[in-house]
């Protein structure tokens, strides 16, 4: 298995430290001209939505991305990641949209008000949860499914291949999360295998 | 340090690692910060007069004005940062007063102190400080900075001293990492640093926080060569404003720093720029703003 990493800006050597201690393969997506490496899954890191929205025009990355999503391609989106996958956002523009999901930009406020929490993850147990200047999910609808609360606001959920977290696994050392979201590839591969 | 200060600093911490990768552009109206935002910029400085003015003006130079910043803050959704003097505490409290996402201690400003840094450990909001060399850093570090960027010299549109501080910086690690452990007392007491800091340095290669380059970036080829010096993002003051054309140069950065070794991108990034800042050679200056604060 192979994952793609969008590497435009943010944290995505963080994603890359993960995928490295569960044995995966990947690589980064700077340019067009990446696209051309065959990849299960892709991994759309923390940053600041704007820029990476931006870039992805630019890079002329946004089009095809959009396409391979619409098409089934297991995406992982945290925070910034969560934002450019939102159907709808409140306080900010709409990027690939392709997720049942009302997410509200700089929920929290600023600096300041960044914190760390613990709180239950569908299926994995108590998880860690770090909060950057971040998102929250007002609202799901559709077969969207929430996988987590913490503070009394929806911030992880799953939609077929789609899965969002508000916050950034990638920044603690636990690891289960990034492991949910490949179990997820490999069982979407056996069923698509099983219906052929 | 407490569990929250410690939880807190690693949340400062964590906010530069979002950054990475980006350009963070010096703004001193709500209009230049919107064209920042549009062009990519993944932060902005608010201050009031950009480092080439501040040289041009002469004078005492202290933090913006307030207003102006929550002006700034309430016209984009990027983080902003804003200025305060070296060692000038209170100006510090008064930007963490009005919830500034990053306070830059920076030498670009009239220092306060001529000893002392401020204790950075005192506050909840991050800090990010410049630096020539390791100890620099370190010692910014120990006082609590979240975040390190090169001091190069501001202003001039000449990066050859940000290129100098990037290259020293990197290769004091590459020594400290060949030292055996028993030298890193003695090399602690040289370089003027906290030992627990100097081993995280030797065990890891790099520095506790994230390091940008800053000071003197006037061109795509600048904020590309920073990068593929070492530099995680890139800081751009005067470079962009000062020049014929800001929304076009800021885009045209943002995208060399995302694909910083593609020479063929960065050859059709700088074409049709416009002019560039007209830029003064380090003999040719006066006022030496690296040598403040050390």
């Amino acid at each position: 298995m192979t994952i793609a990493v969008l590497a435009l800006q943010g944290a995505f050597l963080e994603h890359e430290r993960a995928l490295k201690k569960l044995g995966v393969d990947f690589f980064e997506i700077r340019q067009a001209a990446d696209l051309t490496t065959p990849f299960d899954g892709l991994i759309l890191p923390g940053g600041e939505s704007t820029v990476m929205g931006k870039l992805l025009h630019e890079l002329h990355l946004f089009v095809p991305l959009k396409k391979k999503i619409q098409a089934g391609l297991p995406v992982f989106g945290t925070c910034a990641g969560l934002i450019l996958l939102a159907g709808e956002v409140i306080g900010g523009s709409v990027h690939f949209g392709t997720m049942d999901i009302s997410v509200r930009r700089n929920a929290y406020g600023r600096q300041l008000n960044s914190f760390y929490t613990e709180a239950p993850f569908e299926g994995i147990g108590t998880v860690p949860m770090t909060f950057i200047r971040a998102p929250y999910i007002a609202s799901v609808s559709g077969d969207t499914r929430i996988l987590a609360r913490a503070d009394g606001h929806i911030v992880a959920a799953i939609q077929k291949n789609q899965i969002v977290t508000a916050f950034h696994p990638e920044l603690n050392d636990d690891l289960r999360i990034h492991q949910y979201f490949l179990d997820s590839i490999r069982a979407r591969t056996t069923v698509s295998n099983s219906n052929l | 340090m407490s569990d929250q200060q410690k939880n807190r600093y690693e949340l400062n911490k964590q906010l530069a690692q979002m950054l990475k990768g980006g350009v963070i552009m010096d703004v001193t109206t709500p209009e230049q910060a919107k064209i920042a935002e549009t062009a990519g910029a993944c932060a902005v400085m608010a201050l009031e007069r950009i480092p080439a003015d501040i040289r041009a003006a002469g004078g005492v130079s202290r933090m913006s004005d307030p207003k102006m910043i929550k002006g700034i803050q309430e016209a984009v959704s990027i983080p902003v940062m804003a200025k305060c003097r070296i060692g000038h505490f209170v100006e510090a409290q008064i930007l963490e007063a009005i919830e500034i996402d990053y306070i830059d201690e920076s030498e670009v400003l009239s220092p306060a102190d001529d000893k002392y840094h401020i204790d950075k450990t005192r506050f909840q909001v991050p800090f990010v400080c410049g630096a020539r060399d390791l100890g620099e850093a370190l010692r910014r570090i120990a006082e609590g900075a979240s975040m390190i960027r090169t001091k190069g010299e501001p202003g001039t549109g000449d990066v050859v001293q940000a290129v100098r501080h990037m290259r020293t910086m990197n290769a004091e690690i590459r020594r400290i990492q060949n030292l055996r452990d028993d030298e890193l007392f003695e090399a602690a007491k040289q370089l003027e640093v906290p030992i627990d800091l100097l081993r995280y340095v030797h065990e890891n290669g790099k520095l506790p926080v994230v390091n940008f380059a800053a000071g003197g970036v006037a061109t795509p080829a600048d904020a590309a060569l920073m990068m593929q010096l070492g530099a995680e993002g890139v800081f751009v003051g005067s470079g962009i404003f000062k020049s014929g054309n800001p929304e076009k140069r800021a885009a045209a950065i943002v995208q060399a720093v995302t694909n910083y070794t593609d020479a063929k991108l960065i050859a059709e990034l700088s074409e049709d720029l416009g002019e560039a800042m007209v830029g003064i050679n380090e003999q040719e200056i006066a006022l030496i703003m690296e040598e403040r604060g050390k």
